[in-house]
């Protein structure tokens, strides 16, 4: 039987890249998605806001684990070839859009309506209204719950352990498997997991704090 | 797409489906109960703690918000019985619920004491009251109620995942629909019959809370 030594240790610490490129993966796509529902859910348009008003309940209204199964199970019903990489991308994309869709709608809705207003006056078109005052103002509110979501990214990538792509947590049951020593593995599991996450709410409370300060000026 | 849905081999399931529902139901309250209380105390302690406890209860939730709730379930579950500690996979489960639970929901009623006017303990003490009638009237009632809607969707995401506590074969509502997918291999339309229970649960969950807060915080706010 293998025992926990320092090649154990490598290979988990390896697997984190995985978990790194899935969460940037989600998190990418997540920002192209939760963009999309955030405008749609703060568009005039009756539709559009129906639409985003689903999704979200959808996304925001079923474990992830759920998701991540009928993406990986449905998607070969449908017709498509999948393995558990594009399985757990996309899962993860759609969940991060509901969340960031909906931090975002905050954001875009605690701009002051009078700056839309002006914007209004001026005759700006929808896309100018939103490129050049709305969205620039959102974003600065925006960045510290984004980066705090950024953790719940990072954390969720782990549930695509379940459907066996390799990232920290099924390396983590690989070399216990092998070596049966899981206090020491989920240890080591949960310290990489610290050290990927703790600096990134750290920035988010710092970001936090510092608007805070802003906005009491 | 030639596939032909046949939700028969699900709907036939349908009195396992209720119990995982149930179990689903079951676990979730009481790892809310649970963790509502040792977020209580946590809270508590955090803000009118001697130190080194502080210290103690900022570790405690640094280190459970800045990992997966997979990983700390593996922790209870793998790890812990290794120690000695012999237990199901139930009682793993619900106690990894519970102490995630507990460092979210420590962190927002953190929030809600810390926005209690210190006029109002002032006036609590002028009124002399017990310190422990002073936390419980004065500051955590109305701190209550200022997270509440933080807290009640804090707890609805505790309901959702506690769908993978399936991972150890804890009996849940996922555990289920695991089972039977393996006994009918109808994985898609069973996946797709259990989230619709979820997304239920959610909305049944969520009126839930909103009756609570009817029935026991809303009272006028003075501001």
């Amino acid at each position: 039987m293998r025992t926990f030594g320092f090649p154990e240790f490598l290979f988990i610490l390896e697997a984190a890249k995985w978990t790194v490129a899935l969460s940037l993966i989600a998190f990418i796509g997540g920002a192209i998605g939760g963009l999309l529902v955030a405008l749609g859910r703060t568009s005039e348009n009756r539709l559009a806001q129906l639409a985003a008003g689903g999704f979200i309940q959808i996304f925001q209204g079923t474990p992830l684990l759920l998701q991540l199964f009928l993406v990986f199970f449905g998607a070969p019903v449908l017709g498509f070839d999948i393995n558990p990489w594009v399985a757990a991308g996309v899962a993860l994309i759609l969940n991060s859009s509901a969340f960031l869709g909906e931090i975002w709608r905050g954001c875009i809705q605690a701009i002051p309506a009078g700056q839309v207003e002006a914007a209004h006056a001026l005759s700006l078109s929808y896309v100018s209204r939103m490129r050049f005052v709305v969205l620039p103002q959102a974003l600065k509110i925006a960045l510290a719950p984004t980066v705090g979501y950024l953790v719940q990214i990072i954390k969720g990538t782990s549930l695509a352990a379940i459907i066996g792509f390799t990232e920290i947590t099924r390396a983590g049951q690989i070399i216990n498997n092998a070596t049966f020593q899981p206090l020491m593995v989920f240890s080591v599991v949960a310290a990489i997991y610290f050290f990927l996450c703790w600096p990134l709410s750290l920035l988010a409370a710092y970001m936090e704090r510092r608007q805070a300060a802003a906005l009491a000026r | 797409m030639n596939y032909t849905f046949q939700f028969d081999a699900v709907f036939a399931a349908w009195p396992l489906l209720l119990k995982g529902t149930w179990n689903t139901i079951e676990l979730s309250l009481l790892a809310m109960l649970l963790g509502l209380a040792v977020a209580i105390v946590c809270a508590w302690g955090k803000t009118a703690g001697p130190k080194p406890l502080r210290f103690v209860i900022n570790a405690y939730i640094e280190l459970i918000r800045n990992t997966p709730f997979l990983v700390q379930l593996f922790f209870f579950f793998f790890a812990l019985p290794s120690l000695g500690l012999r237990w199901s996979a139930h009682t793993a489960a619900l106690t990894a619920l519970v102490i995630n639970l507990g460092a979210y929901a420590t962190e927002i009623i953190r929030a809600g004491i810390e926005s209690i006017p210190k006029g109002q303990i002032e006036a609590g003490l002028a009124l002399n009251l017990k310190r422990h009638e002073i936390f419980r009237f004065v500051i955590l009632k109305p701190a209550l109620k200022a997270i509440y809607p933080a807290l009640s969707s804090q707890f609805i995401l505790l309901m959702l995942s506690s769908a993978v506590v399936s991972a150890i074969s804890a009996d849940d509502l996922t555990s289920v629909a695991a089972n039977l997918q393996s006994q009918t291999f109808r994985s898609f339309e069973i996946y797709i019959v259990v989230a619709g229970i979820y997304l239920l649960l959610a909305l049944a969950f969520s009126a839930l809370f909103r009756l609570i807060y009817k029935a026991s915080l809303n009272y006028p706010d003075r501001r």
